[in-house]
């Protein structure tokens, strides 16, 4: 059950002056299981890279398959691929249409082609698991706060019990708790159902403390696919692109440059948090 | 998909046509227009096709980009040519059941598609050459005289560079929703005629919702930035005319003349 692209490029507007070359030769395979962080600056081709894995953007040139199969093929189901690599939209609360949350939630199993009990039982857990409370399950998805939105249009996502989860930008907008709790959400499906995710992101520390493989994009192309660590080794070169590290790592890179002897490539602040506590010890003690 | 749709929308270039100030390209669309009723044989239409050929060259539009534009109006192209091809009484060349075609339709069927045709291609060169806030401008000063009966001529220029330049907003707006919708398993393509329209319900509503909440922003600004309507409003950049703009002016009348011409003396 993995992914994989061969050499695909996508350019938009092709014939006019104004042509964007969004996708430059992407080579990638996602295997079972992972937890990827996409991340790059503004306009660099992340959503117009994660549209292209499940069908709704064709690549200008280039080869997409799902296990295995040209998803472009004779006789392949891009409705169905939909409902194995469920995509997350930036901005998916503004997608809303439904009278009151729960049917909301049930579009997509419905499209599925469910059976009515079903796709009610799918769409309960998905609001279960993005912390929707049950009393308001009623109210209109025009009436609910931003932060509850975002968790009604993930859930409606969710309800289609996706292989792949891709979510583009699913913290945008959001205050600190409801950043955490999203992150925390998308961890837990991981964990818990070993979901392979996508998670596309401006900020490394979104990504830092979840990540276990890291895709840094550069004007279209793939500039680093590693371990978060490895590729925080390349400071330069990522703030050239105009990213950062996470702030924890700057804190650490710090401290070694003053001559305290902590590992400066830390990315979360738990290990920061027990790298310090750990030196302070040593050093009193 | 729906992004490819180019009607009403600006190409930048740097070309003369763009560089013509906006009230010589609203005026000479005009006249080109009538000119399009005016030539009614061969070499006329000959003469129109000509000189909108050199407008587009002139231009630096690219021809494939112009004839995207014309697909999305294909359909009632069709439908006229039919319709004129059917119902014109006459010289019966070729019957099936009822339907009958005859030489004087066949006739009025191409001239109406030809017409057509010109027309839309002619307008959309002005579209794609002037940006809208420049259209409107032209209009404005253009439609200027009314005011004295009373026609809120600044206020329909307004409303309609809002609306202008809203088209492209709207555009890229449905392709987003579609594209969500479609991620959660919508299908827009197939089933019949009831089910399509249904399965647009979910692209509608939030299309809607969000074109809501885009006008109450817009008018939210325009309020704080103190918006009170076009009395006593000056220009930042005033419209001026250059040389080459009275050159347009006496080309395009010559073009109306030359086409009268030739429908006189042919
Ligand atoms: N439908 C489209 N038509 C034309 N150009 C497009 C279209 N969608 C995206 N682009 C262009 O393609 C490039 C990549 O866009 P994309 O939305 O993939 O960037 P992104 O990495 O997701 O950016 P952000 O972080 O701002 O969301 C941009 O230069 C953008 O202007
Ligand atoms: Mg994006």
């Amino acid at each position: 059950m993995s992914m994989t692209l061969e050499h695909v490029n996508c350019i938009y507007s092709a014939d006019t002056n104004h042509s964007v070359h969004a996708l430059k030769d992407i080579c990638l395979t996602i295997n079972d299981g992972e937890f990827i962080g996409l991340i790059g600056h503004t306009g660099c081709g992340k959503s117009t890279l994660v549209q292209h894995l499940n069908g709704l953007i064709r690549p200008t040139d280039g080869l997409i398959t799902y296990n295995g199969q040209d998803i472009y093929g004779k006789g392949f189901n891009r409705k169905e691929l939909r409902g194995h690599v469920g995509l997350v939209f930036q901005y998916p609360e503004h997608q809303l249409f439904e009278n009151d949350v729960f049917s909301d939630v049930c579009f997509g199993p419905i499209n599925l082609g469910l059976d009515r009990k079903e796709v009610e039982l799918r769409a309960y857990e998905a609001l279960h698991a993005v912390g929707f409370p049950d009393e308001d399950f009623e109210s209109s998805p025009f009436e609910i706060s931003g932060g509850q939105k975002r968790r009604v249009a993930i859930a409606g996502v969710l309800a289609m019990k996706p292989d792949i989860l891709i979510l583009d930008e699913p913290t945008a907008g959001l205050d600190p708790k409801g950043r955490e709790d999203i992150l925390e959400l998308i961890s837990r499906l991981h964990r818990e159902n070993s979901m392979t995710i996508i998670l596309v992101s401006h900020s490394m520390d979104d990504v830092a403390g979840y990540a276990e493989r890291l895709i840094v994009m550069d004007h279209g192309s793939i500039a680093y696919d590693d371990k978060p660590q490895e590729v925080f080794k390349n400071v330069r070169e990522l703030e050239a692109m105009g990213l950062a590290l996470p702030e924890v790592t700057y804190i650490m890179r710090t401290l070694k440059r003053n001559g305290y002897d902590v590992d400066d490539t830390l990315t979360t602040i738990d290990e920061a948090v027990d790298a310090i506590v750990s030196l302070y010890k040593s050093r009193h003690s | 998909m729906i992004r490819e749709i180019t009607i009403g929308q600006y190409y930048d270039e740097e070309s003369v046509i763009h560089r013509l100030d906006p009230r010589v390209k609203l005026v000479a669309t005009l006249i080109y227009i009538i000119s399009i009723f005016v030539v009614n044989n061969i070499p006329g239409y000959a003469f129109v096709v000509v000189f909108l050929g050199i407008c587009i060259a002139l231009s630096h539009v690219p021809f494939k980009f112009i004839v995207k534009g014309l697909k999305p109006v294909m359909i009632i192209l069709f439908i006229t040519i039919a319709f004129n091809m059917l119902l014109t009484p006459g010289e019966i060349l070729w019957k099936f059941w009822i339907l009958k075609i005859s030489r004087e339709g066949l006739k009025a069927g191409a001239t109406m598609a030809l017409r057509l045709t010109l027309l839309i291609t002619g307008s959309s060169l002005m579209t794609l050459t002037t940006t809208p806030n420049n259209l409107t401008d032209g209009m404005e000063r253009l439609l200027r005289p009314l005011t004295r009966i009373r026609v809120p001529v600044h206020e329909i220029a307004m409303m309609m560079s809002i609306a202008l330049r809203f088209i492209p907003i709207l555009l890229e707006e449905t392709d987003i929703i579609m594209k969500a919708q479609m991620a959660r398993g919508a299908d827009f393509e197939s089933g019949n005629i009831f089910r399509r329209a249904k399965a647009l319900v979910p692209l509608l509503v939030p299309l809607f919702v969000s074109a809501f909440r885009r006008a109450n922003d817009l008018a939210m600004a325009m309020e704080a930035r103190c918006y009170r309507g076009g009395e006593g409003r000056t220009k930042m950049k005033p419209l001026k005319y250059n040389g080459r703009d009275y050159a347009a002016y006496a080309i395009v009348w010559l073009f109306l003349a030359g086409c009268i011409v030739l429908r006189i003396v042919l």
